[in-house]
């Protein structure tokens, strides 16, 4: 893991003037149907604003080790396309490629996903629905930036919305490289992350966890109306 | 097209006309006639399809130049209306109320170009962007490059080539070139 | 009566084989109907890697105590409703808690486990659920309705509400099973045996290809483990109350292990087949086509 902040790094640099938080997270008071009045902080009530914790592994190592080959070997996808890279995760479903073979499922909701894929480029508004749908998962968690737009940008490295590094917003475990890359290359992403997995290397949640602060004020430079919680589950 | 295009000029002062292809034209028209002209063309000449509004930024000439396209179904043809407005008070009657749609083309002029449309609705809310606070990101004046250089982290070890230059050192590294 | 001690060790291993059975069984199927589709499909063995993870996650999140307590209610409704049926006739080790009323306490417990399910997911507080409850509960209520039915007329028929007498009565060749002495019963009870069984036509409750997964939407770790171990137990112990009261039970556990996958398979056979109906839809077609079956059944009986 490289070190976190550089000195000689330009970290981001021009000033953005604050915006006034939405009309609809503004705390008011709301009257219930029975007359009684309630305050409302949306940004309180809605979230739970605890920062991630860092989870160790808590078992002797064989158990550990156990555990991680069932978390290999059960490979759960969050199915958010972010991006074109999202088609192709498609046929992977389809007999031609048949992922299921290997363990790997696509789940609908954040909460049952263990494998969140960046699929390609990742604008600055879809940045904000994936960092929240990425700490709705829970530990231990996975992401493989898929393309080479999540790795330097790729063809959009000089667009004015899509962020051109993804490990300095998420953690990252595997890149897979590519434009587009193929079905197959993505399996070979997957096996390769099984073996990161079992290795006990895939802790990426608790990078997350652990450089909290840091990861936060990178999210934060580019997403400029940060209109939620700090951390949101 | 011929024949349209002379009908409309008996009716409004029109400007340049381009032909493109026999289904389609091009008509300079000043913004406080555009609202007549294309009124008459949709209840009119049966051009009831707005297919775009789209805009142009001419940074030398001082002008945004807006196309607006309608199409006949009838007759298979299209019409593209261009209206010249000012760079520095963009602002133009918008068409919402003769095609709901156009609405939405509003909308994300308003947040590409900066140019307002008074009364268009939700003309003021956010559109593809969120908390964008630089200048609109499609007028010419804004460097995309720049802003990218200074927003978003870069990975060291991207380079670029002329790929004239670089095979040629690739292939004859001796030459002097 | 006295109450035999023994009967629990039993009860658990019943539970036991059930349950890997089960493991095996929706693994099976799963591959089944992924064969249909040209596809290899899951390992047989998924089932349990995914359960052990699932388990093994590190963190979970509570919405509330109805929020805990949806899963364990799901699983109690699995759980009871295996271990209040006589799983093997004839058998002192395998019929479990099975006593003179237990019909009645069967059809109580199929609903059991989608009420606490409904009341958990609602403490997430999530859309999603919500909406998935709603559709699940007007579901599972229709398809019950042909069900009840069924088992009022084989109540008639039998002139008891005793599962184990009902088999009982069945025994002597398949010419005895209910399935032929009173066919329209089985039509209408295996008709909403199809819609309970959350696979298509009638899964749009919890399909994952549904942008809602439904009520399960809030739930991970090991609470969606809990619910995961209910999924494979319940099909299975309604398979039994069906094989009980329709197919002439099992004495013994090879003939179990046929009779509920010859069962499950009916399931299987219309969800690869047919595609999916939308809530009202499946409502509407359970009151054309099950719900005077049901009647006529009592009718004739």
């Amino acid at each position: 893991m490289e070190a976190f902040v550089k000195p000689g790094e330009k970290n981001r640099l021009k000033e953005r003037p604050e915006r006034p938080v939405k009309q609809e997270l503004q705390p008011r008071v709301v009257k219930t149907p029975d007359g009684q009045e309630i305050t409302v902080e949306p940004l309180k009530d809605y979230y739970c604003e605890a920062p991630p914790r860092v989870h160790p592994p808590a078992y002797a190592k064989i158990v550990e080790d156990l555990f991680n080959w069932a978390r290999a070997e059960s490979l759960w996808i969050l199915g958010f396309g972010t991006g074109c890279g999202a088609i192709e995760m498609r046929p992977l479903m389809t007999p031609r490629f048949d992922a299921y073979r290997y363990g790997i499922q696509w789940r609908p909701t954040p909460r049952q996903a263990n494998l969140f894929v960046i699929s390609g480029y990742l604008s600055v508004k879809t940045l904000k629905r994936a960092i929240r749908s990425y700490e709705q998962m829970q530990n231990p968690k996975y992401v493989v930036g898929l393309g080479s737009c999540t790795i330097n940008g790729g063809m959009y490295w000089d667009s004015y919305n899509t962020i051109k590094r993804l490990d300095r917003y998420l953690p990252v475990d595997l890149y897979i490289t590519g434009c587009m890359p193929r079905p197959e290359a993505l399996l070979a992403g997957f096996l390769e992350l099984k073996k990161i997995i079992k290795a006990g290397k895939g802790e990426g949640a608790n990078r997350y966890a652990e450089n909290f602060d840091w990861y936060k004020a990178n999210q934060k430079q580019v997403i400029h109306d940060w209109d939620m919680p700090d951390y949101s589950w | 097209m011929k024949d349209l295009t002379d009908r409309l000029g008996t009716l409004f002062s029109l400007g340049d006309i381009t032909e493109k292809r026999d289904d389609l034209a091009f008509v300079s028209v000043a913004p406080d006639l555009l609202r007549a002209v294309i009124t008459h063309l949709r209840d009119v000449e049966g051009f009831t399809h707005l297919v775009l509004l789209t805009a142009v930024d001419w940074i030398e000439g001082g002008q945004f130049q807006l196309t607006y396209l309608v199409h006949n179904r009838t007759r298979a043809r299209d019409i593209g209306l261009r209206v010249f407005i000012d760079r520095e008070e963009a602002t133009m009657a918008g068409i919402h109320d003769l095609w709901p749609t156009a609405a939405t083309y509003q909308r994300e002029l308003k947040e590409m170009f900066g140019i307002d449309f008074p009364g268009s609705p939700r003309i003021d809310e956010e559109f593809i962007l969120e908390g964008w606070t630089d200048i609109p990101p499609y007028r010419r004046d804004f460097d995309t490059k720049k802003y990218a250089e200074e927003t978003y982290f870069h990975r060291p070890g991207r380079e670029t080539f002329d790929p004239a230059t670089h095979m040629k050192d690739k292939l004859y590294p001796g030459e002097a070139s | 009566m006295t109450f035999e001690w023994m009967k629990i060790p039993f009860a658990l291993l019943t539970l036991f084989i059930v349950v890997n059975y089960g493991l095996l069984l929706t693994a099976l199927m799963q591959k089944i109907a992924a064969r249909v589709g040209g596809r290899y499909g899951i390992p047989i063995y998924q089932n349990y890697i995914d359960l052990l993870k699932n388990y093994a996650l590190r963190s979970a999140i509570t919405h509330g105590f109805m929020f805990y307590l949806g899963p364990v209610f799901r699983l109690t409704g699995g759980v009871g409703l295996l271990l209040f049926v006589p799983t093997i006739y004839g058998s002192a080790m395998f019929s479990n808690m099975s006593f003179a009323g237990d019909l009645i306490l069967a059809l109580y417990f199929i609903f059991f486990g989608s009420l606490g399910m409904a009341l958990g997911a609602g403490e997430s507080g999530h859309p999603y659920s919500a909406i998935g409850v709603s559709r699940g509960l007007s579901q599972v209520t229709m398809a019950e309705l042909p069900l009840a039915l069924a088992v009022f007329a084989i109540a008639v028929q039998y002139q008891t509400l005793s599962i184990t007498e009902i088999v009982a009565a069945q025994q002597g060749g398949f010419l005895h099973w209910t399935l032929f002495t009173n066919p329209l019963a089985v039509i209408a009870a295996m008709l909403s045996f199809l819609g309970s069984m959350m696979r298509p036509p009638f899964d749009v409750v919890l399909a994952p290809q549904e942008i809602p997964i439904g009520p399960p939407t809030e739930y991970h770790s090991a609470y969606l483990a809990l619910m995961q171990t209910n999924r494979v137990i319940f099909p299975i112990a309604k398979i039994v109350i069906f094989m009980n009261l329709f197919f002439g039970g099992a004495s013994n556990w090879p003939v179990f292990f046929v009779k509920v996958f010859a069962i499950y398979m009916v399931s299987v056979l219309v969800g690869v087949v047919f595609p999916r109906f939308r809530v009202e839809q499946s409502i509407r077609w359970f009151m054309v086509w099950a719900v005077p079956i049901g009647i006529a059944a009592i009718l004739i009986v």
